[in-house]
């Protein structure tokens, strides 16, 4: 017989770290190196319910495994995405799958952004760098589904380059042609066919000089979320009005296996979502 | 050892050295540590007694890679740590300031709790050891508190060092090779019980790899993410001694048996046998050579003559 | 309070072990370390401190948490069982039975961990009191009392007898099925025991050490102090204190290719370890003083941060003995206080 649930703690039949199995349903090439992988239970659905900005462990048995955000939002019904970066490893093995491989999905980890609560009735702006839309996109979509509860929206996105931008096709199909829903897209360096803004995100951000009437959602690369902070409090932002993530080292995703803590706070548990003022309060280790 | 620290904070005072590499006294007696000196105040805390056991010749790797020289306290087993690793082009002669500081058999606090004593409170470092203890005082014999390696000792010479400080002592009281003898004349069974047994106890924790002069590669194969080989648990008892039977072959013709692993080792596993084994081999098969006498000479695993042992005699464990 | 004369032990040993697994400290090629008693294994209570804590007991320095089987494409996923019998760990000292406590605190903590958990469940702890402490315990300090030390059943060990108080239902439990071996006993004995341990508490050197200013507001104060750049200096990056520690609990997940499936484990990680915090693209703690400061800040200001003060060390000295540098907590603890001052 197959023991696997305590005697003394019948409400044990799944440990967190024990995880389900996920079937790749569908692979969109959203960019030289990053792929959005819609991945499913066998019997087709969700793994589990999640909050914009919550992560999964996704693991290639043999291979690795690691923490990722959702990137699609809990408002889609149907499934759970994921925008993979080939950057390691894990990364690359994940790009050499084809629809109808398997891997293992276990979570959801981590806090999420707080749509429900001090995000609700705001004005907001997003701003993002390459692949971290990923996890803004998940917030976003949340917000859309739900446009009644925000007020005005602003996404600020910029990549390397035209061809480095991910999700194109939904920001230009659905997020532009939203109501009350602007869009700034900017790249590093001018590229023939292009004709929108060239610029790094901070100096755009600073560009478009937004008023203060509104909280920003910062996700990035370590230098762009330092510069962008910088220009948000230039324009008059405190840190209380912006908040970010954060990605270290993790194993376990319950904040038990020990490693990923700045101070005393867990990214994996306590985060990876932080309002910058929460940030510095932490020690100048990550 | 008064004359060492006058004569490191004189070469530090006059900006000969720019740091001193020794031991910081301890909570007690026999727990300095090693440590780097840069200041006259620092070097209040140095300490030079017959527990300073710790070979300092690893550190100056890291400390080669420092800006100015850093005067380094070897004793003589450790100057040929030091010696080898200058061979390896691990080390920076023009870096170091070698103060060769005698030694007359180190002493290891593990022994001295072995003949029974517990609840140390006090102990001096003179033959015999004048122990106080939270149960009574007693007393216990130098060489029952020497270091294992002490008991065949390398011998009183230094072999490398800009100026010696200080007696040395020849401690030998064993035959370097008597253990290794004895486990060869075991049975297969037999050898494979005895490593079981000992191995067994191996908790994983790099110790002996990490304070190991040879052990210098800037990323050790077991912390490698490509390598099935965990280095931190044992996932079968297989590999307990794979890490250990790898290690050895990894240092072969490098290591200059100064009992560093045996030392550290948590679990007092004499991982020093391993290696010995190897060196007597070599001196079987290509001639007696002991590694780090002389940092010109090439060692006999990576140099070829005409006159090496055939392979089949190699494998056959046979003599050339 | 019942006793048992020490000629009896292995009799009471192998009535435990009939009925459920029995590990306790045995010596093996010289050292002592708690495993599983067998008929034929040297049982040695008379060594303070085992090499490795008890905590293998219930969280393993390497345990399988699944298998995972390949077919095509097809991935199976068979958890391993969680413990489901009852064992024994005989023998553990104050110190480790805190331990076991801080262990509580972070497996038994929401989500729980049920392969942990499990074993707790199904453990009964029976302690041994700490006849003669030594120069490196300093338990009192964390307010331990190695002369009267918690568990389901509590044990003294004198010349001739072994005395046994069960404490709780489990321990009763435990009592009922050795019943026939123990015979009942007045306290004279380990009150006499008890007065002995407490005057030698009294007299170890660390005894007094003070953890003033160690806590949870003191964190960004004792992160930044430049004690650091010198404490962490004879450091050899090894695992030696985090692998006999009984409180470390930082593990690693890995595979394991068994040649027809991947074993996923978890093994005891050490945060002295370089490959710690590495990711793919970065590392947060590259310098070995960022990995040390870690592991005593962890231990005396991240811990009781989030679990109400309470440290993550319980004074047991295996990392004053074992460090090969002579590095330990005590040293760190002591050079904060002299900066204090």
């Amino acid at each position: 017989m197959h023991e696997h649930e305590c005697t003394c703690h019948p409400g044990f039949i799944h440990d967190t770290l024990i995880p389900q199995v996920g079937v790749i349903t569908d692979i969109r090439q959203e960019t030289p190196d990053v792929k959005t992988f819609r991945i499913e239970p066998p019997q087709g659905g969700k793994f589990f319910e999640h909050m914009p900005g919550q992560c999964a462990m996704i693991c290639v048995p043999g291979v690795s495994e690691a923490m990722f955000s959702i990137t699609s939002s809990p408002t889609n019904k149907e499934y759970q995405e994921f925008s993979i970066k080939k950057c390691g490893v894990l990364t690359d093995c994940l790009h050499s799958l084809e629809v109808g491989d398997q891997v293992t999905v276990r979570g959801p980890y981590g806090n999420h952004f707080p749509v429900e609560t001090e995000l609700k009735k705001q004005n907001l702006l997003f701003i993002a760098g390459g692949i971290a839309l990923a996890p803004l996109r998940s917030v976003i979509n949340y917000v859309l589904d739900n446009r009644q509860n925000y007020g005005h929206v602003d996404i600020l996105y910029g990549a390397r380059s035209a061809d480095d931008l991910v999700q194109l096709k939904e920001i230009q199909e659905v997020w532009m042609k939203t109501a009350d829903v602007n869009v700034y897209l900017t790249i590093d360096r001018p590229q023939e066919g292009w004709d929108g803004n060239v610029g790094f995100v901070p100096t755009y951000l600073k560009e478009l000089a937004f008023d203060t009437n509104r909280t920003a959602i910062l996700c990035g690369p370590p230098i762009m979320i330092k510069f962008c902070l910088q220009a948000l409090q230039e324009m008059g932002f405190s840190k209380q009005q912006v908040y970010t993530t954060l990605e270290l080292r993790m194993k376990c995703g319950v904040g038990k296996c020990g490693r990923c803590n700045i101070g005393s706070k867990y990214v994996c548990k306590d985060g990876p979502v932080f309002r910058c003022d929460q940030i510095d309060e932490l020690p100048a280790e990550y | 050892m008064q004359e060492v620290k006058n004569r490191a904070l004189a070469l530090l005072k006059d900006g000969t050295v720019k740091r001193v590499l020794g031991w910081r006294i301890g909570e007690n007696t026999y727990d300095p540590e090693p440590a780097f000196f840069e200041s006259e105040e620092d070097m209040q805390t140095f300490v030079y007694n017959n527990f300073c056991a710790a070979n300092l010749s690893k550190y100056m790797i890291e400390a080669s890679k420092l800006e100015g020289k850093t005067l380094v306290c070897l004793k003589p087993c450790d100057s040929y740590s030091f010696n080898q690793l200058l061979s390896e082009h691990r080390v920076d002669r023009e870096k170091t300031y070698i103060i060769g500081v005698g030694c007359k058999g180190k002493l290891s606090i593990e022994n001295v709790k072995r003949a029974g004593v517990k609840g140390i409170l006090s102990v001096n470092d003179t033959d015999p050891l004048q122990v106080e203890t939270l149960y009574g005082n007693t007393e216990v014999s130098y060489k029952a508190a020497m270091l294992d390696r002490c008991h065949v000792c390398k011998g009183k010479e230094h072999v490398v060092y800009d100026e010696l400080i200080g007696e040395s002592e020849d401690t030998s009281t064993a035959d370097r090779f008597a253990q290794v003898q004895m486990i060869e004349a075991m049975s297969p069974a037999e050898k494979f019980a005895f490593f079981q047994k000992e191995l067994s106890k191996c908790i994983r924790c790099n110790a002996c790899r990490n304070v190991c002069p040879a052990c210098s590669c800037r990323k050790c194969v077991f912390d490698s993410d490509k390598f099935d080989s965990a280095q931190k648990a044992n996932v079968d008892s297989f590999e307990e001694k794979m890490f250990h039977i790898i290690r050895a072959f990894h240092v072969a013709g490098r290591c200059t048996d100064c009992g560093e692993c045996s030392r550290v080792c948590p679990q007092g596993i004499p991982l020093h046998l391993f290696n010995r084994k190897f060196i007597k081999d070599i001196n079987t098969l290509y001639g007696e050579y002991q590694a780090g006498a002389d940092a010109e000479a090439r060692g006999p695993l990576t140099s070829f003559t005409a006159d090496d042992a055939e392979p089949s005699v190699v494998a056959e464990g046979g003599t050339k | 309070m019942k006793k048992i004369a020490i000629s009896n032990l292995p009799k009471l040993y192998a009535a435990i072990a009939k009925a459920q697994s029995l590990i306790l400290p045995v010596k093996t090629a010289g050292k002592t370390n708690f495993s599983l008693w067998t008929e034929a294994c040297d049982v040695d209570l008379q060594t303070l401190k085992t090499v490795k804590s008890a905590k293998d007991a219930f969280f393993p320095q390497s345990e399988t948490l699944y298998h995972c089987h390949r077919d095509g494409k097809n991935i199976t996923i068979t958890p391993e069982d969680l413990q489901s019998e009852s064992f024994v760990v005989f023998g553990i000292k104050g110190c480790d039975v805190r331990g076991i406590a801080v262990l509580d605190k972070v497996f038994l903590a929401e989500p729980v961990d049920s392969f942990y958990a499990a074993r707790r469940c199904h453990g009964t702890i029976v302690s041994l009191a700490c006849g003669a402490p030594e120069e490196s315990c300093f338990c009192k300090v964390f307010g331990i009392d190695c002369a009267e030390p918690e568990g389901d059943v509590v044990t003294w060990l004198t010349e001739d007898y072994l005395y046994w108080k069960p404490v709780t239902e489990k321990g009763e439990k435990l009592t009922a099925l050795v019943a026939d071996l123990l015979e009942d006993s007045d306290d004279a004995a380990v009150t006499a025991q008890k007065e002995a341990i407490g005057k030698i508490v009294e007299k170890l050197p660390y005894a007094a050490l003070s953890l003033e200013g160690w806590n949870g507001e003191a964190l960004n104060e004792k992160f930044n102090s430049p004690l650091w750049e010198t404490l962490y200096k004879p450091c050899l990056a090894c695992g030696t204190c985090t692998f006999v520690c009984p409180t470390c609990q930082c593990y690693d997940i890995k595979d394991y290719n068994t040649g027809n499936g991947v074993q996923r484990y978890r093994c005891w990680d050490s945060c002295m370890y370089s490959d710690f915090t590495m990711m793919a693209h970065g590392n947060n703690r590259t310098s070995q003083l960022q990995r040390f400061r870690q592991r005593f800040m962890h231990k005396l200001v991240y811990f009781p941060a989030n679990n109400d003060g309470m440290y993550s060390c319980v004074g047991c000295g295996r990392c004053v003995d074992k460090c090969p540098s002579h590095l330990n907590i005590v040293k760190v603890i002591k050079a904060f206080g002299k900066e204090g001052k």
